[in-house]
């Protein structure tokens, strides 16, 4: 297995599911949902993100590994070592089965950085993170980070999104946010890290589409220090939530107007203030622009986001119900574990569905 | 006079049957090949004189013309071809340098022509422009790495100011083309077809006539070697100003307007004595250095109080991308670059012919470089030099230019046949000529509309390019590489373009 293989694009079922609240839900919910959109997945790919599965160890770094042998989980191993305290280390726990075979090592780390380590040069810690994840997906041989953030994880594999969700054990977890994901890759990647939930640090992207501008997004990001291995829609997308959230600070609205910018058109007829800024968006962002079709999920620590793209090329669908906020590309995988919600529409073309945590 | 060993370029054929004698041809001839004999009641033409502009073709009421390339062959060799041996005999016969006028005419490769496009199929739907908006609009100018955006009692207020920026309807702009190397009425038309398309025409080094200052917010005025007719009022009116330090069509060497040409307005608007030479130096007698192209820029900057984008714009040379950079870190807001088919009204052959590299080389390695630098966002890219249709423009968007600089095909719109012979002020089109005769001969008016029309044909098909690759809005298509594939290119020539070949995947 080898970490980069040609772009892969893909079709999708993807599910979010939070409570505002940061009350905890068992992961047969977003199993669940997923369960009811297996026509959207044809077993080459799912996986899962829990936010809040790690309350105890809520303030360490949660890195989850995978690793095609015993050599890389040593280089790795000793990498982390380096730069972090350890807290814990162990095997990730699995139910093995037949219908996913070829399974890699795989461990999670809980771990803090060394005090020594962000003296000086004005790293922050997550930028530090980040480059630590950067630096073993690129470096070492055989091993791939599949999350990052604190008091959360990743969990995926290839296969279909009940089988995954069985192997994980995703039932054992309780979160205040889930989401997951099904893929109809159009071909076939045969690597675990290659299914989705993509993350970065406490960023997870799940996404259905193909983006057209992949290739200059893509250039983009690498004009910051992003190294992109995965040649995947989803990891730019990460990556540009990144750069634009964590090291522009803007805020969250303002992401996503500058991924799917309204038209010109639309610019020109708003009030002076906000022309203003929508231009000075689009001038400033548009490498950031993502094109062609999309709809993705965004977790991170303090809520979600849904967004298509700006002509909508790609089903979403939203609804809330009291605390709980849902997306999904289907309908019926909100009905499935919600069948009767407050409120359940289909979002605009590039209007994101954005969910805060209040708590 | 010795006898010219030249033999005539072309052959004039008169179908003497249909041919009536009426001497338009006669007339349309700045070259005088077509002489009316009295007596015999017929026109005779002189094969030596004849330009291959075909303007006599063109207006022959009675289809009578036909101009043709002159047959007779030399012994055949492969290495001295009738063209070398015309250009040693002219050499021999005068003892000067041979002029040209347009862009290089040599087979080198057009990198375009090995570059093919993109188009969604299934996975990723084709967006139809007729029913989807199909966004071209483009910025030019200096942008901020980030932006900084404060909430502000609910709403967002935009914290950063923006450097000035130039707003293009469509990612192309008529290229620097001076009054005097073209005709008052050439200038108006590019003017007027700016103005109506939402784009810019760059005024060259020749200043800019006070007639022409109404359409100043759709003008670039150019600051050249020889500073001609740059004064206040000319920074003032304009939308921005660009430094020229090399063209194309003649890298490292100055620009020659014969004082024939300076007639009582060109030498009110480049500010010089009627009648006499203007030269333009090679260098800029005040840049010697990057440092003294700053303070050119500076200064502009300065005394339009920085209400302007700053271009510079240089020749595609083989350290192009290095100089690109120096050029963005003196302060230029948009850098133009001119490649090795640039025109020109009037250039030495040699140079021409031999100086210079392919734009589509120059465009890709001055983007990697600026990204590889980081600074990529801090100027914009232009590019022109041979951009012969939408997709020529597609392509270039997609090695990484921002816009294309287009004057060969807005002169071609206008009349233009391609003679090459501008230097001469005879151009029997009424295009490269300061002869009131002649430049009577093109209509503003239908110069303006023809204009027009091709960038609106362009447009469309953009368009229909655009659409069709999935992508609805030109920014996700500058430097998005991956949508081109090459064929027939050399491994190093794909690395330098960032090409994948074709048959291989995204």
């Amino acid at each position: 297995m080898k970490k980069a293989y040609p772009r892969i694009v893909s079709g999708c079922g993807i599910v979010g599911i939070m409570n505002e609240k940061g009350n905890r839900m068992n992961g047969d919910l977003v199993i669940r949902a997923m369960r009811v959109m297996d026509e959207r997945s044809n077993g080459l790919g799912a996986g899962f993100a829990g936010y809040g599965i790690y309350p105890k160890y809520r303030d360490y770094y949660a890195f989850h590994l995978m690793f095609d042998d015993e050599k890389s989980e040593e280089q790795t191993t000793q990498h982390l070592d380096r730069n972090f305290y350890l807290q814990k280390d162990e095997a990730i726990p699995t139910k093995p089965s037949p219908q996913i075979g070829n399974a890699p090592i795989l461990r999670r780390y809980f771990v803090e950085i060394k005090s020594d380590m962000l003296s000086g040069d004005g790293t922050t810690a997550d930028d530090f993170v980040v480059r630590n994840v950067m630096e073993i997906n690129s470096k070492i041989k055989g091993a791939f980070v599949m999350s990052s953030g604190k008091n959360m994880g990743v969990f995926k594999s290839v296969g279909f999104p009940g089988d995954i969700a069985e192997f994980f054990r995703i039932r054992d977890y309780d979160a205040y946010t889930w989401i997951g994901h099904g893929r109809f890759p159009t071909n076939t990647p045969g690597w675990w890290g290659g299914a989705h939930p993509f993350t970065i640090l406490d960023y997870t992207v799940v996404h259905n589409g193909e983006i057209s501008s992949y290739g200059i997004n893509k250039r983009y990001l690498e004009g910051f220090g992003y190294k992109c291995t995965l040649m995947t829609d989803t990891e730019v997308m990460a990556y540009l939530f990144d750069l634009l959230l964590r090291k522009h600070n803007v805020p969250i609205e303002i992401a996503c107007l500058a991924l799917a910018a309204p038209f010109w058109s639309h610019i020109e007829r708003m009030p002076e203030k906000k022309r203003k800024l929508l231009k000075a968006i689009r001038m400033v962002y548009g490498s950031a622009l993502c094109n062609g079709p999309f709809a993705i999920i965004l977790g991170h620590k303090d809520g979600m986001i849904g967004l298509n793209d700006r002509i909508k090329l790609r089903p979403q669908i939203a609804a809330r119900d009291k605390d709980m906020v849902y997306l999904a590309s289907e309908e019926c995988a909100i009905r499935e574990i919600c069948p009767d919600p407050e409120r359940i529409w289909s979002p605009k073309a590039g209007c994101p569905v954005i969910a805060r945590l209040h708590f | 006079m010795n006898l010219s060993l030249l033999p005539p370029e072309f052959l004039i054929e008169r179908d003497q049957s249909k041919c009536i004698a009426c001497q338009v041809c006669v007339r349309q001839c700045a070259n005088d090949a077509h002489v009316y004999d009295e007596e015999d009641d017929k026109v005779y033409s002189d094969n030596s004189k004849c330009c291959g502009c075909h303007r006599c073709v063109t207006l022959c009421p009675t289809d009578a013309l036909i101009v043709r390339r002159n047959p007779s062959e030399y012994k055949e060799n492969a290495n001295w071809t009738k063209n070398v041996i015309s250009n040693i005999f002219k050499q021999a016969e005068t003892g000067g340098v041979l002029l040209t006028g347009m862009g290089n005419d040599k087979p080198h490769p057009i990198y375009y022509d090995h570059l093919l496009l993109n188009a969604s199929q299934v996975t990723n739907p084709s967006i139809d422009p007729l029913r989807e908006p199909m966004e071209l609009i483009t910025y030019l100018g200096r942008k901020p790495d980030k932006l900084e955006v404060e909430i502000d009692g609910g709403e967002f207020r935009l914290e950063t100011k923006l450097a000035p920026q130039l707003e293009l309807k469509v990612p192309i702009l008529f290229s620097a083309m001076s009054y005097g190397s073209i005709s008052y009425n050439a200038c108006l038309a590019l003017a007027r077809s700016a103005e109506t398309l939402g784009i810019y025409y760059n005024t060259g080094e020749g200043g800019l006539h006070r007639s022409l200052y109404k359409y100043g917010k759709n003008t670039i005025v150019q600051v050249a070697s020889g500073r001609f007719g740059v004064h206040a009022d000319y920074l003032d009116v304009s939308a921005a100003i660009e430094i020229k330090i090399g063209q194309g069509a003649k890298p490292g060497i100055g620009g020659h307007l014969p004082g024939e040409k300076v007639s009582e307005w060109i030498s009110e608007t480049r500010m010089i004595p009627l009648g006499t030479d203007a030269l333009s130096p090679a260098p800029h007698h005040d840049i010697y250095s990057i440092e003294d192209l700053r303070q050119l820029i500076y200064a502009l900057k300065e005394a339009t109080d920085y209400t302007k984008p700053v271009a510079v714009k240089i020749a595609a040379v083989h350290n192009v991308a290095a100089i690109a950079s120096g050029i963005v870190r003196a302060g230029a807001d948009i850098v133009a670059i001119d490649g090795l088919r640039g025109g020109t009204g009037a250039a030495p052959t040699a140079i021409r012919d031999n100086v210079g590299i392919p734009i589509e080389l120059a465009t890709a390695a001055v983007d990697s470089r600026l990204r590889k630098e980081g600074i990529r966002n801090q100027a914009s890219l232009v590019v022109g030099g041979g951009h012969r249709s939408s997709s020529d423009i597609i392509k270039a968007i997609a090695l990484g230019a921002d816009a294309v600089y287009i004057a060969t095909a807005a002169l071609i719109a206008m009349g233009c046949h391609m003679c090459q012979k501008c230097y001469t002020g005879k151009c029997n089109w009424g295009i490269a000529t300061q002869d009131p005769y002649l430049v009577k001969r093109l209509n503003p008016d239908i110069a303006t509309r023809r204009l027009t029309n091709l960038i609106r044909g362009w447009t469309l098909e953009m368009k229909e390019m655009l659409g069709g690759m999935g992508i609805n809005s030109i920014e996700s298509l500058r430097g998005n590489r991956l949508h081109l594939r090459a064929v027939g290119l050399a491994k190093s020539d794909m690395k330098i373009l960032g090409v994948r070949p074709a048959g291989v995947g995204m």
